[in-house]
């Protein structure tokens, strides 16, 4: 139980580091990133090439990191002449890159799931109120834990957090300050797929670096930014915690049912609030 | 020349076209009162001008600068500055933090955080809270600062006074006042007479997208007949 706990805590986090990019995105642009999740894998496969000393994990965070932001700001200007299309417009560019991007992902590193190891001295299990637990996630889960804050404390206390929160908003009030929409998207695009390669890095010790991992991390945070409410960073955070025990717990009481049980969770909350935990009440832009 | 010439400006929506070819000009540091009866394009009219509805041809010239066809964020830094119909403000951004945002591509002159505030006192009691916890009045406020803070030379202002108590359109009314005595060139559409009228140097009436009357405003009031068959009021 105490484990299972545990685990939901460290998915949680991984879950929220890997969806409060694309729940900004998409709360403030309109645009659904389904490239979202080839980030993350991206990101693990980097994992399984460097990972095992500290200095290559430590390099693929940083390849990671900078690999994301050049891909989220490419996607940001790709997206940019459908400005005017449909979200589904959109969401298929996006998805044709995810294809594009998972087939060049096989042919560099096959068909077979890679293990990515912890960093050294991480690596074994430590004893937790008695149960023993891996090291690494419960350093995953103070490290998730950090970013998280980090990044709340940014969108919801700094100047430039206030300038995401207002474009989210209401965009076109932000273009009459004579700030250009498409710089403050193409910020949050790069900034939330750095994030999202990372987390791919940091979630490789669990699972793994295989072709499909993509489609089935991005269904996650699809469902993390449903539950939390598009573009709130608050609703993100409470989606991701909440889908991370929902999952682990799921899997140990009715294995079978697992992925049924993430999506009763998807639609109670749907059911009962149908823009998100956090969503805000109604959009006031009228395009 | 004058200072903003609009001319055969037609634009509207996916739906269908709402201004017909609209001329209107615009002396440097005038205020325009723009009235009509709802429905006639008066908010199409002020969206077109700040970008945010597409021109579909005409051309709309500010000093001599050609805006139809810029992006509104071009627009907003060639001076143009908005107050809209609804206030707009951002329900999850804080007063303080809305100051600053708005002042951040500034053009530089009179209007400061700190002027502002000195004109709008209430917002510096509140600024700590978020808009969205703020009063009507409040956020309109807030949103003539918005608009203020970016120094513009022009101000769109729709309907200030909606809905809001008859002290705080005395307040607007004052903040116009202030604007005008600043050399700002203002147009001010209003369903409220008494402050148009109040304001205004001149009033312009629109009728199904385009302007069909337009007096100095001393002239229009003289006139109750022609209020009465274009707007409908006594
Ligand atoms: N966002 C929109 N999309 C489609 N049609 C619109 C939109 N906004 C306004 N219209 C239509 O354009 C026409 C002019 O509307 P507009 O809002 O410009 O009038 P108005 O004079 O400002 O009216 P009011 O006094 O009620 O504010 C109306 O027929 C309206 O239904
Ligand atoms: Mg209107």
């Amino acid at each position: 139980m105490l484990v299972s706990v545990l685990n939901g805590f460290a998915i949680g986090f991984l879950l929220f580091i890997l969806a409060v990019g694309l729940s900004i995105v998409f709360g403030m642009m309109d645009v659904l990133n389904l490239a979202h999740g080839a980030l993350f894998l991206g990101g693990a496969y980097l994992g399984a090439t460097f990972a095992g000393s500290w200095g290559g994990f430590l390099a693929a965070l940083g390849l990671a990191a900078v690999g994301g932001l050049a891909a989220g700001a490419l996607l940001s200007l790709m997206t940019e002449p459908l400005r005017r299309r449909s979200h589904l417009d959109q969401a298929l560019l996006t998805l044709g890159v995810a294809f594009v991007v998972a087939e060049l992902l096989i042919i560099a590193f096959g068909d077979d799931p890679l293990s990515v190891s912890a960093p050294p001295a991480l690596d074994g299990s430590v004893s937790v109120l008695g149960a023993t637990y891996p090291a690494y996630r419960l350093v995953l889960i103070g490290v998730g834990a950090v970013l998280a804050l980090a990044v709340y404390l940014v969108v919801e206390r700094t100047r430039v957090g206030a300038l995401v929160r207002a474009t989210v908003a209401d965009r076109e009030m932000v273009a009459t300050l004579g700030i250009d929409n498409r710089l403050v998207k193409a910020a949050v695009f790069a900034v939330g797929s750095l994030l999202a390669a990372t987390a791919g890095v940091l979630g490789g010790p669990i699972y793994g670096a295989r072709p499909g991992l993509d489609a089935t991390v991005l269904i996650l945070a699809l469902v993390v930014v449903v539950i939390g409410g598009l573009g709130s960073v608050r609703g993100a955070l409470v989606g991701a915690l909440v889908i991370g025990q929902v999952d682990t717990l799921g899997r140990v009481l009715l294995p079978e049912l697992a992925s049924f049980v993430l999506f009763a969770a998807l639609a109670l909350v749907l059911v009962l609030r149908p823009r998100g935990l956090f969503g805000s009440p109604a959009s006031v832009s009228t395009r | 020349m004058s200072f903003l010439e609009v001319s055969g400006l037609v634009s509207g929506y996916d739906r269908g076209t709402v201004l017909h070819g609209l001329d209107l000009d615009l002396d440097a540091g005038a205020v325009l009162g723009l009235l009509g009866r709802n429905g006639v394009g008066k908010s199409t009219l002020i969206m077109t001008l700040a970008g945010l509805v597409p021109v579909s041809s005409g051309s709309i010239r500010l000093h001599d600068v050609e805006l139809a066809g810029k992006r509104p964020d071009q627009i907003a830094r060639a001076g143009v500055a908005l107050v809209p119909q609804g206030r707009r403000v951002w329900a999850t951004v804080t007063v303080a933090e809305h100051l600053a945002l708005s002042s951040s591509r500034s053009r530089g002159g009179t209007w400061t955080v700190d002027s502002v505030l000195d004109l709008l006192p209430r917002l510096a009691e509140r600024r700590r809270h978020y808009a969205g916890q703020l009063s009507g009045g409040e956020q309109q406020m807030l949103a003539v600062a918005r608009a203020l803070l970016t120094n513009p030379r022009l101000v769109l202002l729709d309907e200030p006074s909606d809905g809001l108590a008859p002290a705080i359109v005395d307040q607007i009314a004052g903040v116009v006042t202030t604007m005008r005595a600043e050399g700002v060139t203002v147009v001010l559409v209003e369903q409220d007479l008494h402050l148009a009228f109040g304001v205004a140097d001149e009033i312009a009436v629109m009728e199904k997208g385009a302007l069909v009357h337009r007096a100095p405003t001393a002239q229009f009031r003289r006139d109750p007949d022609t209020a009465h068959r274009l707007l409908g009021v006594a």
